[in-house]
């Protein structure tokens, strides 16, 4: 079985159906490019493998693990949503960057508010065993009992102030990565689309997903700057890194995709290698869209 | 009566109108928040039971309203209130809470889809969505609508006086009628003008605060 496994993804809109059944695979590490003319899709497919839209029919596998499947889908809880949903992360067209945190800010918080949630259920396992001492009798000494207390509480700070400091270095590398390590302090609203963008692409990274989305991620942005976004989406391919990017950089797709999907009318109407796609199109409206996008450069 | 007297039976009113002023909107500012939600609810029910009442009060006098809550327990449920301040209060409370609850309305209509779904695919609940995301961008966009709403709240406080609450305007218009003097209005006027005054300075200050970002 393939890393991410998609299998007859079906999504209407009342009676509009926007999506007729998509199947398709990728292996760990490759970066597929999805094509299309507007209205065939692309964008409800990766919103639904981010589950912003509930597929109608269908399933998707990761790594072995069922994702999501329309038949078994009895309305998940949303923990459980959310602990899937984070296998995926996605990168908006207009970057949707959070105005009031800083840039730093916008790539700590998610991993952050997710940690909390830890420490609060071991912060309230901690009150639970002391409020015990109160009903139940202690075996063994009462001193060595709190002893043992404060030195969980002590190894809980102890393990917040780790992560903090981990958490704050990761943000800086990944600053640096795209490229904004002087940006750290920078707010959304002092920072251009390029830029914007590539903080948006650090925040997706910040949660390690396992599949990396991108939704047009240069379509915003005015031509000159599409450049510095496009150069840090290719320095993230590496072999553990998968990614799907929906594009309409024709050459961008040639040069960093290893699967490349022409989307027509809510189908996939051509799928293969960067090669097969753009060298030998077999679908006639392949062709007249890869003709028509060459028009426009 | 001296300046000094007038002053002190003034001040008395002024505790009063600023007691009325403080609960109303400690009070008021989560009811609305509160009724803001029930008029977006997805449970329609809800959602219209909550747009009918606000439209009730806000398409109703104040002045009404109190006279309402003072006198219909009374004779309608024979629980008649037990105190003035308390029936204006409730009055005024929810008045303002259905005002508020429009201003959050559009605050939180305001935000784009996007924000949210940044933070579900980030992996947040709703509920921290709502507080870390959204409220704050909601705070910093509604504040100079609420400023004008409380702004408005510290003058309507004088509506009190239709059922006998010993505020500032009841005070100064007592005196009035009892010695026959009229520049008490005018100095209650003052009274009401430097509060407000004092109020738009901290508001424009907040307003400040939250400048460090746009959008
Ligand atoms: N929430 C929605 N409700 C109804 N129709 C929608 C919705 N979202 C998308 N569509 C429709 O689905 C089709 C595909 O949209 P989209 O996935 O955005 O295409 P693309 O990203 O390829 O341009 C369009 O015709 C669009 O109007
Ligand atoms: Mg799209």
């Amino acid at each position: 079985m393939a890393f991410l496994e998609v299998k007859g993804i079906k999504k209407n809109y009342g009676s509009l159906q926007v999506l007729k059944g998509i199947d398709f695979s990728l292996q760990k590490g490759e970066v597929l490019a999805i094509i299309g003319s507007s209205g065939s899709g692309k964008t409800t497919l990766l919103r639904c493998l981010n589950m912003l839209e509930i597929p109608s029919e269908g399933s998707f596998y990761l790594d072995g693990e069922l994702i999501y499947d329309a038949v078994r889908h009895v309305k998940a809880n949303d923990s459980e949503l959310r602990k899937k949903r984070l296998h995926f992360g996605l990168v908006f067209q207009n970057f949707n960057l959070f105005p009031q945190y800083n840039v730093k800010q916008n790539i700590m918080l998610a991993p952050k508010l997710l940690r909390k949630k830890v420490v609060s259920a071991a912060k309230k396992d901690l009150r639970k065993k002391k409020l015990n001492v109160v009903f139940y009798p202690l075996r063994g000494s009462k001193k060595n009992f709190y002893n043992l207390l404060k030195e969980e509480k002590n190894k809980l700070l102890s393990e917040e102030k780790y992560f903090a400091e981990k958490l704050s270095s990761q943000a800086e590398e990944l600053l640096a990565g795209v490229g904004l390590s002087d940006k750290a302090t920078a707010y959304p609203c002092q920072l251009s689309g390029g830029q914007s963008q590539r903080v948006a692409i650090a925040r997706a990274l910040a949660l390690e997903p396992d599949v990396l989305c991108f939704d047009e991620p240069t379509s915003a942005l005015d031509p000159e700057l599409t450049g510095e976004v496009l150069k840090v989406i290719r320095g993230l391919k590496s072999s553990s890194r998968t990614m799907i990017v929906v594009t309409h950089e024709m050459d961008f797709a040639r040069s960093v995709a290893d699967k490349v999907i022409f989307m027509a009318d809510g189908v996939i109407e051509e799928e293969g290698t960067p090669e097969e796609v753009f060298g030998n199109p077999k679908s006639e409206k392949t062709k007249a869209f890869l003709l028509k996008a060459e028009d426009r450069i | 009566m001296s300046f000094a007297e007038v002053t002190l039976e003034l001040l008395k009113g002024f505790a009063v109108t600023c007691q009325l002023f403080i609960l109303t909107l400690v009070l008021a500012l989560p009811l609305g928040l509160i009724i803001a939600f029930g008029s977006m609810s997805r449970f329609l029910p809800l959602k219209y039971v909550t747009k009918a009442f606000v439209w009730v009060i806000r398409g109703t006098p104040l002045m009404l309203q109190v006279i309402a809550v003072f006198y219909v327990p009374g004779l309608v449920f024979d629980l008649p209130m037990s105190s003035r301040m308390l029936a204006v209060l409730i009055a005024f409370v929810i008045n303002y809470a259905c005002y508020f609850s429009e201003i959050y309305r559009g605050g939180i209509e305001s935000i784009s889809k996007g924000q949210y779904e940044a933070g579900q695919v980030l992996g947040l609940t709703k509920t921290q969505i709502f507080f870390k995301i959204v409220l704050f961008q909601v705070i910093k966009r509604i504040i100079p609508p609420m400023s004008n709403e409380i702004i408005t709240l510290v003058k309507d406080t004088s509506l009190a006086r239709i059922i006998a609450v010993e505020e500032l305007t009841r005070l100064s218009q007592d005196i009035v009628n009892v010695y026959g003097i009229v520049w008490p209005l005018f100095y209650a006027g003052a009274f009401y003008l430097v509060f407000n005054g004092l109020l738009s300075v901290l508001l424009s200050w907040v307003e400040k605060k939250m400048d460090f970002y746009k959008g």
